[in-house]
């Protein structure tokens, strides 16, 4: 097997951001993600805590990458990545309690984030550390990106606000960000509880479906870097 | 250095390698958590009595007492066979209010509240610790989304009578929520359980405290 040439910092971010989209293209990571946007805020909580262990754990296995052997290498990525979610949990909770009680409830829910698993066996253990830590900061903020869509749909539709408890999550200063945008508003049940979750994702998918073609029907956009550049599963 | 999992050496596929390898992650792994909890073992612990105690000072308010709300709690049996801790808001040694917890079973779960209670069998506060109900229907039972848990400051059993510490669905003095009533139907609930434990062990709760310190330099309670 001939290693991968390590794409440029450009091609990762466009890849971590939408080409290779964690949840929009891949379809990974979908029960944190669905378990936790009811809220915007919520999303984004579980969206930083996993881009941290993300790129983190693409640094790790990276360093690591010249140890590994090819029949072991899956229960040491689970390994590395469970141990680092633990000591994160626990560093959070003691020092920094506040957040750690707005997100605490998601941390436990990263290790069972198999995209963390499907980057650090895809790319972090074929390239070099920084490129590795790299596309763990991208796809992780791909992942928020989408969190954050699917949390505020979802919070708009179903309770008529935006950003509800932000100042909870980041501080007092951040408080501007919570909106009332339908006043007196009744709620949509269906789109807070789990199969409203489906629906937006289903229609955030389809989205980005048209978007991708719309943008390939165009002449000018050159089509050979899209199919070059998928990384192996 | 690019390609080093690619042209593996031989001996890399051999299993004594594989073992040694999973083996050496293991022990780093558990040396890893080991020192992590280690450190983080006491603040935490801090942590969570600061919490504790964030709690029952909104269920026992500070002006009526002038002790360390943690520093000796009493345990009973409670109602379900399960030893339950009350906080004793202590006035020198008067009790002037206890607080403890209580769970409401509610839509989607167990609701734990922790209540506080006044010498006089007053509600002084109810507040939700933790929950799982309906996010937007069934959490306005928290304080920070509204005021209805409020609306038990100051009850007894007999205000309102016995018959009326319901929902106002089931004919009691609470308001429900519209969408929602099985959620406040379990808090009042509790809340009328809390003070019918209350009542049936008035005596043991609001006894003077007996606190054997052992520092000679406490005086000794009379």
């Amino acid at each position: 097997m001939k290693p991968p040439e390590t794409p440029g910092y450009g091609r990762i971010a466009r890849d971590g951001l939408w080409d290779n989209n964690v949840v929009l293209s891949q379809a990974l990571a979908l029960c944190p993600l669905l378990a936790v946007t009811g809220t915007a805020t919520n999303g984004l909580g579980m969206g930083i805590a996993t881009t941290v262990v993300m790129t983190a754990s693409g640094l790790l296995i990276a360093l690591l990458r010249g140890l590994l052997s090819a029949a072991v290498r899956i229960p040491i990525f689970v390994l590395v990545i469970a141990t680092l979610v633990t000591l994160v949990d626990l560093t959070m909770n003691a020092w920094l309690h506040d957040l750690h009680k707005v997100l605490g409830l998601f941390i436990p829910l990263i290790v069972t984030n198999c995209a963390i698993l499907g980057r650090a066996e895809s790319f972090a253990a074929r390239q070099p550390p920084l490129p590795a830590a790299f596309d763990g900061l991208m796809m992780g903020l791909g992942f928020t990106l989408v969190l954050v869509g699917l949390g505020a749909a979802r919070e708009i539709i179903g309770s008529g606000t935006l950003f509800a408890g932000a100042s909870l999550l980041l501080g007092p200063a951040m408080g501007f960000l919570e909106v009332t945008l339908i006043p007196e508003y009744r709620g949509f049940l269906l789109a807070i509880l789990p199969p409203g979750g489906f629906l937006v994702l289903g229609f955030m998918l389809a989205g980005k479906r048209l978007l991708d073609r719309r943008l390939a029907n165009r002449p000018r956009r050159k089509v050979s870097a899209a199919s070059a550049t998928t990384p192996p599963r | 250095m690019n390609d080093t999992t690619q042209t593996s050496p031989a001996w890399r596929d051999r299993v004594p390698y594989q073992a040694l390898l999973l083996g050496t992650f293991s022990l780093i792994a558990a040396a890893l958590l080991a020192v992590g909890d280690l450190l983080t073992r006491g603040p935490i612990a801090e942590r969570r009595a600061e919490d504790l105690k964030a709690s029952l000072s909104q269920v026992l308010p500070p002006q009526i007492h002038d002790n360390d709300l943690l520093a000796h709690p009493l345990t009973l049996p409670g109602r379900n066979g399960q030893p339950l801790t009350i906080y004793r808001a202590l006035h020198g040694y008067q009790v002037t209010g206890v607080a403890f917890g209580a769970v409401g079973r509610g839509y989607a779960g167990p609701i734990e509240l922790l209540i506080g209670i006044d010498a006089q069998g007053r509600v002084l506060g109810a507040r939700v610790l933790s929950h799982s109900e309906t996010p937007g229907l069934g959490d306005k039972i928290e304080v920070i989304r509204d005021d209805w848990i409020l609306s038990f400051n100051g009850r007894t059993l007999e205000d309102p009578p016995r018959e009326r510490w319901a929902v106002a669905k089931d004919g009691g003095d609470f308001d429900q929520f519209t969408g929602a009533t099985i959620t406040p139907r379990a808090v009042v609930g509790a809340v009328r359980e809390s003070l019918e434990f209350f009542a049936d062990h008035r005596e043991t709760l609001t006894a003077a405290a007996v606190i054997i310190e052992h520092d000679p330099e406490e005086p000794v309670p009379q």
